[in-house]
């Protein structure tokens, strides 16, 4: 059964379609990237999936459970790290373990749990003394007090110095290998590719690519091609005597000549040198991750137009 | 479900961190007893201070001339007390009562005409003898009777005195202070605290977070509202006792002091809350939070009683809640007047559900 069904979600706040018919599903044990510039409507859709804000339309189940109608059941089994994590400045990650504890009515030692997110050696320091990963790694320990099937991870990494997001990778590795399903929304995309089964690309609440990072690069990347550095003269040269189609950028004198066999690297070659122009830097490449998201992400909102996600209207229900 | 064991949890925590914020700890329990020590010390000096007395004179005259008038001029030349005088139709000792009066000097409708006569004739002198007053204005009374009496009748006793007890405790400017500011530490702690926390969870998204788990908002609030209702008694004792032991305040204590030792937290907390929910950002809830609680800080008879007040300011004050508050307390721990301080706890009740209620359905724990 799959832990995750999305299907048609929609959330308007007001004019503005945070969320526009989006679908997916994901299976116990997968971790699953959300990515998507900022705006693009990955908190408003973990939110909605997390049972904190309610949906305008479509379906949602999480572990089986309308995560708005049955938030207080579904919470029981699921670990969250909003988004810049933040908690009381005056409470020690060890105190807020058991905290968690209490309020879930389990049992947990709250060294081991330290000891699995490497918080261990801040156990006893105040909240407001630790450092941005410190404090990441807090909200991580909240998240697993309750042994959750399920963590939503809302930009866990963000802001980190590389050193932290590295610590924070190696934690969510092993939570994976415990076989936990873990929904993970990122802007790093090597983030997403290092540490995602699956990923979904969104953009201005749609989801423009869905799939492993291959099968998105396969399927909107534009393939391999061949790079070298030269003049524009040699541009020309090899248009003119091959049939191969030529790019060039005169900003830094780069050739690009997209491949579609194999031998058409060896007509580009040959045409480099009958030339007797000068040229460097041959390589071969692939479209990365990053080139695909370019692509695909037409016009990133600017971090103004994000703040516009935030609800207009209060309707409230609570517990 | 409420759950006693979250609430419990989450009071832990709470108090945790309260009590190692030593800015927190300072004003809610060490600010309000520096303040009795700085207001006590100002105005517990006493004795230099020209005594209020009222006084109350039925004399209907005589020849012309009335003497209750003359005698209560001249005792109005003294620089011991000054004479306030009441109006006729009063019941004397009823209005020394209502009024808290330790003093008190009534002069009776035939004093012009005995006098004349050479009668003996007495001055009733009211007075509390717990109270260090009404030596001095026993005194003082019976010193200018003896030069009325030598004035015209060579020293033969015609104005006598006749001494009689008020019912009601003497009260000074401390007595007053402590309830006051018992009452200034159950809303500013509660109030500030609450406005801070409720606007600033919902800034950096705790609520949300907590609403997580299995916390609801009423265990969360309940939580608060504990802490603060023991964070009042804790204050309570400190600043009783250090009113009594330092200044000798006469108070009663008793148990009709809890409603509002228990009610004054809830409704602040309430209200605080009410302010942090129904702001958009802490800078605004501070704002908001200010106006609300400094009025209340100084025309609810905190630092000053109510009565010395101009009448306009005293129907202000009946507006605020806090009013109620000071006003209980003082009704039980200086005036001993339960019957009116069960009308407080009344007004104070139907306040603190109105406020409870009302911040309880706008406070947010998730969104829509």
């Amino acid at each position: 059964m799959a832990s995750i069904e999305v299907g048609g979600l929609k959330k308007y706040y007001g004019n503005l379609k945070a969320v526009d018919g989006i679908s997916f599903s994901v299976k116990k044990g997968e971790v699953f990237g959300l990515l998507g510039p900022n705006g693009a409507g990955k908190t408003t859709t973990i939110e909605i999936m997390e049972g904190l804000r309610e949906r305008d339309s479509g379906d949602v189940k999480i572990l089986g459970f309308d995560p708005w109608k049955n938030g207080y059941e579904l919470h029981k089994k699921i670990g969250v790290i909003p988004q810049n994590f933040t908690f009381f400045e005056k409470t020690s990650p060890k105190e807020a373990i058991n905290y968690y504890a209490d309020l879930f009515d389990v049992k947990v030692n709250a060294d081991i749990i330290l000891r699995e997110v490497l918080l261990e050696d801040m156990a006893n320091h105040n909240f407001e003394n630790l450092s941005g990963g410190q404090k990441q790694k807090t909200g991580l320990a909240l998240a697993l007090v309750n042994q959750p099937e399920l963590l939503f991870l809302d930009e866990p990494t963000t802001g980190l110095d590389p050193n932290a997001r590295r610590a924070i990778w190696e934690v969510i590795r092993r939570l994976k290998a415990k076989g936990k399903t873990i929904i993970l929304t990122t802007h790093y995309l090597d983030e997403a590719q290092q540490l995602s089964d699956r990923v979904a690309i969104m953009d201005h609440g749609h989801i423009v690519a869905s799939g492993t990072t291959q099968e998105i690069i396969h399927q909107h990347g534009s393939g391999e091609r061949l790079e070298m550095q030269g003049k524009q003269q040699l541009a020309a040269y090899i248009k003119e005597n091959t049939e191969l189609q030529v790019e060039y950028n005169p900003l830094n004198n780069l050739i690009t000549i997209p491949i579609k066999k194999r031998i058409d690297t060896l007509a580009a070659l040959a045409a480099a040198e009958q030339s007797g122009l000068e040229w460097n830097n041959i390589q071969t490449r692939q479209d990365s991750l990053d080139d695909v998201f370019i692509k695909l992400i037409q016009k990133p909102l600017d971090d103004q137009e994000e703040s516009k996600l935030e609800p207009q209207t209060n309707k409230k229900r609570g517990h | 479900m409420i759950s006693a064991k979250r609430i419990y949890a989450d009071f832990k925590v709470f108090s945790i961190g309260y009590l190692r914020n030593k800015f927190g700890l300072f004003f809610g329990l060490i600010f309000p007893v520096v303040l009795i020590l700085i207001f006590g010390a100002i105005f517990s000096g006493g004795g230099s201070e020209t005594i209020n007395v009222y006084a109350q004179n039925q004399d209907t005259g005589g020849l012309g001339q009335n003497i209750g008038d003359s005698f209560l001029t001249a005792l109005n030349t003294s620089t011991t007390i000054r004479v306030v005088t009441t109006n006729m139709s009063e019941n004397f000792a009823d209005f020394l009562a209502t009024n808290s009066a330790s003093d008190g000097i009534f002069i009776p409708s035939n004093f012009s005409s005995e006098y004349m006569m050479g009668n003996q004739v007495n001055i009733t002198v009211y007075g509390n003898p717990a109270s260090s007053t009404s030596g001095i204005v026993t005194g003082t009374v019976s010193g200018y009777a003896n030069y009325f009496n030598l004035q015209r009748f060579n020293g033969t006793v015609v104005v006598g005195l006749t001494s009689a007890t008020i019912n009601t405790q003497q009260t000074n400017y401390i007595d007053f202070l402590i309830p006051g500011l018992i009452g200034f530490s159950i809303l500013t702690s509660p109030m500030f605290s609450l406005v801070n926390i409720s606007s600033e969870y919902k800034k950096v998204k705790l609520f949300k977070q907590l609403s997580l788990t299995p916390l609801t908002k009423m265990e969360w609030l309940a939580s608060k509202v504990l802490f603060y209702i023991l964070l009042s008694a804790a204050g309570f004792l400190l600043m009783v006792g250090v009113g009594i032991f330092a200044f000798g305040a006469h108070v009663t204590l008793s148990l009709w002091l809890i409603p509002f030792l228990i009610l004054g937290p809830i409704l602040f907390a309430a209200l605080g809350m009410l302010v942090g929910t129904v702001t958009k950002n802490p800078e605004t809830a501070g704002v908001i939070g200010n106006l609300v609680t400094f009025p209340m800080m100084f025309l609810a008879g905190t630092f000053f009683p109510i009565s010395t007040m101009p009448i306009y300011l005293q129907t202000v004050a009946r507006v605020l809640p806090l009013f109620y508050v000071t006003e209980g307390l003082n009704n039980v721990m200086v005036y001993n007047n339960i019957s009116a301080a069960l009308v407080d706890v009344a007004v104070l009740g139907v306040i603190t559900l109105v406020i409870f209620v009302l911040a309880v359905k706008l406070f947010k724990w998730r969104e829509d």
